[in-house]
């Protein structure tokens, strides 16, 4: 298995595993920090294939994992403003409970 | 022994030592011999700092410092280490073990960790790091993680309530912190310590070329160092931890050995912090005078380090403790408009032709925005009043 | 595939798994930022420097902090007496775990099926700060004052969001 696919194999089994906590995750923040995992798995990617690439001169990967960076940050604080918006509406952050459009 | 010898003793020292290696082990003795200088040297000079710290404040508040344990009472903290060492380590029930002690061992660790890309001396650098003073700040940015565990761990409200105000306050001057740097990374056109130090270690006749002799250097110095002090939560910015507040703010919980390690932490914060201002700012190793250059480099940089630790203590024991707003308004108000307008300024002052013009327009271009934003923000705006006193009759 | 690599792997993965399965909320904010960590060391092993270190700076400095200040003010942390034992798991996690299975599967078949190798660069690429500052400037401009508005607008964002409803005084 040459170096890149066990970075890619990887990258793909914490994916995997942040999409399991974004699917089956009762608090709503820690829902939030799966999606993070999931964006930091897809980092991993490009920057293996940055690497491991034909060109690594043109920096793409690299450019891209630190755009990907700061808008995960960016993300990551107006999510947490939406959760806390919500919490002071509806008293909880269980998404099982926060299943209706009403109020 | 020329003085080029002596200042580069310790590079002629390691590389004799390396010699006599064999050849698999050279990369691990290299690492051992350039990391155990820094583990011996900086838990020395946080033994001395303390006693010098008591014995300062001692003195500008009138009294004598600690005067007992040895001469003049400096070995203190000999009685100050068993002491901490031999006390009981008491652990609440209710804590949370496991972070409860990962907590002192995470904030030492990355205390640690910054000073690999500190010059200590001419080609006295652990790893000359390309992006070094990138390094520097992602591993201070770890002490607010390490603080938040002590203080949430303890499960006690004062803890809590203290990690959460000192949290609050390092982010917020975190800021001010990068910034106030990014004025000399955008002069010297590098992230590299090594770089940095080395472009100012010309002397122009006997001037040196610091870059605190500019006008963008001063005020990104003076804003560096007060961010400094409120991100290693010392006085005048420590009500996380002041006695009188918060009994000890997230650390109450705490005893003994972690304690101990908690100050260390701090302390060795502090010196890091500082000697990365020295870097930066203070042009690292380098002499301030030309004909001063047969002195070793690594002296100077420990002189310079001694100078601004006083310089801490001294501005300890004068001022009164900010309160919580007043603090965060400080940061966020204040100094975050303070270093924009430094960076616009260094780019102005590169652009401008070296002379007499430059230095007006920027010292113009820095002051006059001073003064307006001081003004603006005390008292809420009111006009200020003539002083009156009153005294007890 | 050496031992630096799976050691940092195992870690990263350990930090992760806990993180989506652990109970208490603050103890999963703190197996993140081991996973996170660990991204960082994978980052610097690729040669990536300054993303690796731009990721401890920004993850762990502020997003992971960020998440633990958002867990205290939802007190999802120490529930009060009136709440019952919440479990962590949605009620349909099942389906959640299979979803998230068939995709590894997928993708792992993807990565390990014998498809065409591209050609791959053997030397490890030198990047400075200066190169990617370069890039910054020239090439990638637009994207940077793209992420600058955005960056921006996030930030007043979140401000509004988070900020307590006015009462209307009387």
């Amino acid at each position: 298995m040459s170096p890149l696919n066990a970075y890619l194999l990887l990258s793909a089994l914490l994916f995997s595993i942040g999409l399991t906590g974004v699917l089956t995750r009762r608090n709503a923040i820690l829902v939030l920090i799966g999606i993070e995992l999931m964006l930091n798995a897809a980092n991993l990617n490009f920057i293996a294939f940055w690497r491991y690439g034909p060109n690594p001169a043109a920096l793409t990967g690299v450019m891209f994992a630190i755009f990907s960076i700061g808008i995960a940050a960016a993300e990551a604080a107006v999510g947490l403003g939406i959760i806390l918006a919500v919490y002071r509406h509806t008293k909880t952050t269980d998404l099982d409970q926060i299943n209706t459009m009403k109020g | 022994m020329t003085p080029d010898t002596i200042d580069q003793i310790f590079v002629i020292a390691k590389h004799w030592l390396l010699s006599y290696t064999p050849a698999p082990l050279q990369p691990v003795v290299s690492a051992a011999l350039s990391v155990a200088p820094i583990l011996g040297v900086f838990p020395l000079l946080f033994a001395i700092t303390t006693v010098l710290e008591r014995k300062g404040l001692g003195r500008i508040q009138n009294r004598y410092g600690p005067n007992r344990v040895g001469p003049y009472g400096f070995s203190q903290p000999i009685a100050d280490g068993i002491k901490s060492l031999t006390k009981e380590d008491i652990v609440p029930r209710t804590a949370d073990q496991f972070v409860h002690f990962l907590a002192p061992l995470l904030l030492v660790m990355a205390a640690f960790l910054a000073y690999a890309v500190l010059p200590i001396g001419k080609n006295m650098v652990i790893t000359n790091l390309n992006a070094g003073v990138l390094f520097f700040f992602a591993v201070g940015s770890m002490v607010e993680l390490a603080v938040f565990m002590a203080g949430w761990s303890s499960r006690s409200k004062y803890s809590l309530l203290g990690a959460m105000r000192a949290v609050a306050q390092m982010i917020s001057y975190e800021v001010p912190l990068v910034l106030a740097s990014i004025v000399v990374i955008m002069a010297s056109g590098s992230l590299s310590t090594v770089a940095i130090v080395n472009q100012q270690a010309n002397y122009t006749s006997i001037w040196p070329h610091w870059f605190v002799f500019t006008p963008w250097g001063f005020v990104g110095f003076i804003l560096f160092m007060i961010a400094a002090t409120a991100e290693s939560n010392r006085s005048p910015f420590d009500l996380p931890e002041g006695e009188s507040e918060i009994i000890a703010g997230y650390y109450i919980e705490y005893s003994g050995f972690k304690f101990a390690l908690f100050f260390l932490g701090e302390y060795l914060g502090m010196f890091a912090t500082s000697g990365l201002a020295i870097t930066l700012f203070l042009g690292g190793w380098s002499a301030p005078f030309s004909f001063l250059t047969w002195v070793p480099s690594y002296v100077w940089f420990f002189a310079k380090l001694l100078a601004l630790i006083c310089v801490f203590i001294w501005v300890r024991g004068t001022l009164p403790r900010l309160r919580m707003d007043q603090l965060m308004g400080l940061a966020w108000k204040f100094m975050l408009p303070m270093t924009l307008l430094n960076i616009v300024t260094a780019g102005v002052w590169h652009f401008m032709p070296a002379g007499f013009v430059r230095w007006l327009v920027c010292t113009a271009l820095l002051a006059a925005p001073f003064a307006l934003l001081s003004r603006g923000l005390t008292q809420g705006g009111k006009k200020l009043q003539l002083r009156t006193y009153r005294f007890a009759e | 595939m050496t031992a630096f690599f799976l050691i940092v792997a195992a870690l990263t993965i350990a930090g992760t798994a806990a993180a989506m399965s652990l109970r208490n909320p603050i103890h999963c904010i703190l197996a993140l930022t081991l996973s996170l960590v660990g991204f960082a060391a994978l980052y610097l092993q690729l040669g990536a420097q300054f993303v690796g270190f731009t990721q401890v700076l920004v993850y762990v400095g502020a997003v992971a902090i960020l998440a633990v200040f958002a867990i205290m003010m939802t007190r999802s942390a120490n529930p009060p007496e009136g709440q019952s034992h919440q479990a962590a798991f949605s009620s349909s996690w099942l389906t959640g775990g299979a979803i998230a299975a068939v995709i590894f599967a997928v993708l792992a078949w993807c990565i390990l099926s014998k498809s065409t190798p591209m050609q791959t660069a053997i030397q490890q690429p030198d990047v400075s700060v200066n190169q990617i500052g370069d890039a910054l400037m020239h090439k990638f401009a637009l994207p940077l004052e793209i992420v600058g508005v955005l960056l921006t607008a996030a930030l007043i964002g979140a401000v509004i969001l988070a900020m307590p409803e006015r009462r209307k005084t009387l």
